[in-house]
């Protein structure tokens, strides 16, 4: 088997990993010949999935022995099998990126004989591009589940971020369909790393010269959809894995339907709403101030389809409206269906100079249609009478077809751009 | 009226600080742009030209300050295409020389509004350049060098350069555009004129393996067009490998989709499809006894279940039937099973007590000539007939449970279970809070070292004994 075919397959079997950042490492590692790392990521390109290309996602093989059910690389799936050597792997990297194809790579595995021996596969890519080609480009590792910690470790110092998938929302779920992963274990390895993470900042800071550790830090991912646990939960384990192993990203992946899954599991894909709506109730949960309790308002505990969740959580919370924009303090600006964090941070700083008018709001690009009826202007703001009326929820309502995917539909079936 | 001839940055620093210094209102001003003469430049008075001309080549005026927000705002305005971009950035200079220092601050004034909006253009196609830069080898003499051929919507090349230098440090490449080339040698950027298409090489043997890498990590469950236009615009295609391959990717995504979903019925199924409604140790043996969840019970003679009391306090679970287990339907009685009589004999636990059983319920064989050899089960099977064992446990709920050499255990106790170092340890399992690893007694007879084999066997007997 050739590179290329081997690609096709490793790179195919990657791609249900959601991540794909290549943020988060400030300065490139001295002694770089090949590769940067300065902060933001770049995507270099994007696929017809809306998703974007930034680090060569790859497995270093889809030989697996463990048997959980979402996977298409389970043991007992029919697909087709390939593993890379190191070299291939590296080889590719470098040959990648001297194109200014991608970023970085982003390398994980099945796992083959055991956890350690399929960990320092991982770690021999990582250290072979640092060491031998000096590679100063961005590196995600993720750690294999039930690895030693050692060599978790070591993992750290090769690489730019280390994750380790909590797989599904609950302990419960993974019992279920991932008998071999337990969510206490996952949870103590994320916590191995947050240590020596930390560690290592407290000895920079006093002075020491340590080596590197994960200097972009820890992500998960949660696959959603393939149990029938509500957003509610599923928002809370984001909450405790940011508020505990301070993780910088939790990806949520709508759960694709795979070839031979099996019974247990649903065969069509949740809708990808869910999956954008889980991404707005995390921002908000990050940038917002909210808490998972309050952003899940609805009586099934799952997030609404039809209204973003901030406008939900303010249709719930009428009481607490309207917010002057010209004198509310800045936790009840971010409670603003429509205005951002960034327009609250403009707006904070534009009306220490004048007070602010609708059109000033306008201008800010603030998504006025679904923020009027919640603010007080310094001018007349017609549209704040419509906050006690019943139909509320059905004006805020964007229409339905914008929210279905006749993207897929329409433009697959066409083939028309 | 001031003519003042403008290309770059640098030039329209140069001028706007003295203009200030002079006093000189926007109003008065009339920026003329590098090759792009002004509507009434042809009319404009070649005297007072010539004069501002020689006057640019004055000593600078004295430095005055700005917020340095406004000069990296201006530094990008300036690479932007609109003829205006001089006259505005100007016009804001001048306010906030006269009474609104705060002027960058509003970010609702026209003006300021204005340029933001030029300077985020400018960031973006930065940006863009950043990614969607793409290098193909070429050779010239013996260095390897790095040519790419790129079409910015604004005049970025001096912005972008430097991140190409840092990046790509030891490389020899160049960046071809229309406006302008740059080439970093592995120590310096020079800058030169535009270039065309055809200066570019035209391809490069990574291509078809970078399209290959495109084409597999597209995912054609989900289709978002609009998203990926959104953010890879369609005039930069031509310059992109990868985009050639796009239609294709789309008219083949539902097919693809619909062929994932329906694949599903071929998967391979596992014992849980044959447990029987009343869960008791007699209608599980019967279920058992018809299970083909995997290929196993093809060559085997019969499924062989656990056998002893359903009240026993201790559960025994081994691999899978040998060769005599087969053909005789119980667990545990050829050679392996003497031994393991023998042990449990000595270590005082009586047979009656216990309930045996195996985590594969059929033999798994390699025929020799006329013997049957035993093989392992792999994980597939072993995970096939896990809903039997579990059913098992869950009827006799044992106080202990011991499992015979490493597959049982890895099977109950995890796949990183090692039978070597933590054999003997009493651990807690999902089945049983008192769950032991020993040797399997054919894992004893096998063992070709007389010595290690008397070992092992007295470790077997003690480790029965903690069963107690």
């Amino acid at each position: 088997m050739d590179v290329s075919e081997k690609l096709a397959i490793l790179a195919d079997a990657a791609k249900y990993d959601a991540s794909c950042a290549s943020s988060g490492a400030k300065s490139t590692r001295a002694g770089s010949k090949l590769g940067s790392t300065e902060g933001m990521g770049i995507c270099h390109s994007y696929t017809p999935d809306g998703r974007c290309i930034s680090l060569l996602k790859l497995l270093l093989t889809n030989y697996c022995i463990y048997d959980c059910q979402y996977c298409v690389n389970r043991i007992s799936s029919d697909t087709p099998r390939a593993r890379f050597t190191v070299e291939e792997v590296v080889r590719l990297t470098i040959d990648f990126y001297k194109r200014n194809y991608i970023e970085g790579l982003f390398l994980s595995s099945g796992i083959i004989q055991n956890s350690d021996y399929t960990m320092q596969q991982l770690i021999a890519v990582a250290k072979q591009l640092r060491t031998v080609h000096q590679f100063g480009g961005y590196i995600h590792l993720k750690t294999i589940p039930n690895a030693a910690q050692e060599l978790i470790n070591e993992a750290g110092l090769w690489a730019d971020r280390l994750s380790v998938n909590i797989e599904l929302p609950t302990a419960a779920d993974l019992r279920t369909l991932a008998p071999e992963k337990k969510q206490p274990q996952i949870v103590e390895s994320m916590n191995g790393i947050k240590l020596k993470i930390t560690e290592q900042r407290q000895e920079k800071a006093a002075g020491f010269q340590t080596p590197r550790f994960a200097p972009a830090g820890q992500s998960t991912q949660m696959i959603v959809g393939a149990t029938a646990t509500p957003d509610l939960e599923i928002l809370k384990t984001a909450a405790s894995l940011y508020d505990g192993p301070r993780l910088r990203r939790v990806y949520y992946s709508a759960y694709s339907p795979i070839p031979h899954a099996d019974a247990r599991l649903p065969g069509k894909s949740p809708s990808l709403v869910r999956e954008h709506r889980l991404y707005q109730a995390d921002w908000l949960l990050r940038f917002y101030g909210f808490t998972a309790d309050e952003i899940v308002a609805e009586a099934d505990h799952n997030l609404s389809l039809e209204i973003d969740p901030k406008t939900a959580w303010a249709l719930a919370n009428r009481h607490r409206f309207p917010v002057d924009v010209n004198t509310a303090p800045r936790e009840e600006l971010l409670r603003i269906p429509g205005v951002g964090v960034r327009n609250v941070a403009r707006i904070l700083q534009i009306r220490v100079h004048q007070r602010l008018r609708v059109a000033d709001l306008k201008s800010l690009r603030v998504a006025w249609n679904r923020a009027a009826p919640f603010v007080v202007t310094a001018d007349h703001n017609p549209a704040l009478q419509v906050l006690d009326k019943q139909d509320l929820r059905t004006r805020l309502q964007p229409p339905a077809t914008q929210l279905l995917l006749f993207d897929l539909t329409a433009s697959s079936l066409s083939g028309e751009l | 009226m001031h003519w003042i001839p403008v290309d770059h940055f640098q030039q329209w620093r140069e001028a706007a600080r003295r203009l200030i210094t002079a006093a000189v209102p926007p109003e008065e001003i009339n920026w003329i742009s590098g090759g792009q003469p002004n509507l009434f430049g042809s009319e404009g008075d070649a005297a007072e030209r010539a004069a501002l001309e020689s006057a640019a080549a004055e000593p600078p005026a004295p430095a005055f300050t700005v917020p340095s927000q406004f000069i990296e705002l201006a530094r990008h305005v300036a690479c932007h295409r609109d003829p205006n971009r001089w006259e505005l950035l100007y016009r804001a200079l001048w306010r906030l020389k006269h009474a609104e220092p705060y002027l960058l601050e509003i970010v609702t004034d026209s003006d300021v509004r204005r340029l933001m909006l030029m300077q985020k253009a400018v960031t973006r196609d930065l940006h863009k350049m950043k990614a969607f830069v793409r290098f193909r080898q070429a050779v010239l003499g013996d260095e390897e060098v790095f040519i790419a051929w790129h079409r910015p919507d604004h005049r970025v090349v001096r912005l972008a350069a430097p991140f190409f230098a840092r990046r790509f440090n030891g490389m020899n490449w160049s960046i071809l555009t229309p406006d302008e080339s740059v080439s970093w040698d592995q120590h310096q950027l020079h800058y030169g004129p535009g270039a065309t298409v055809a200066d570019a090489p035209d391809s490069d043997a990574l291509e078809n393996l970078w399209r290959t890498y495109y084409a597999s990590i597209f995912n054609p469950a989900r289709v978002k067009v609009a998203a990926m236009k959104r953010e890879l615009p369609v005039r930069h295609w031509p310059t992109l490998p990868e985009t050639s391959l796009i239609p294709e990717l789309l008219r083949t995504a539902h097919s693809r989709m619909d062929q994932m979903i329906e694949s599903k019925s071929g998967f391979e199924q596992t014992a849980a499809a044959f447990l029987p409604p009343k869960v008791d140790l007699p209608s599980l043996r019967q279920a058992a006894g018809v299970c083909t969840a995997c290929d196993l019970y093809r060559d085997a003679t019969q499924a062989v279940f656990g056998e002893g009391p359903p009240q026993a306090q201790i559960v025994l679970v081994g691999e899978q039937p040998g060769d005599r287990e087969d053909l005789e339907g119980h667990p545990f009685v050829g050679p392996a099973g003497v031994l393991l009589d023998e042990a449990l004999q000595a270590a005082g636990v009586p047979r009656e007590d216990v309930y045996i059983t195996n985590v594969v319920k059929h033999f798994k064989f390699t025929l020799r000539g006329k013997r049957r050899l035993h093989q392992k089960p792999n994980a597939r099977e072993i995970s096939a007939c896990r809903p039997w064992l579990e059913a098992e446990l869950g009827v006799i709920k044992p106080k202990m449970l011991v499992c015979l050499g490493a597959t049982a255990a890895q099977a109950l106790l995890g796949r990183n279970f090692r039978i070597t170092q933590q054999r003997g340890q009493i651990i807690a399992s999902d089945w049983c809070s008192r769950t032991l690893a020993t040797w399997h007694p054919a894992a004893i007879l096998r063992m070709p070292d007389p010595a290690r084999r008397e070992e092992m066997n007295a470790q077997l007997v003690s480790d029965l004994a903690q069963v107690h």
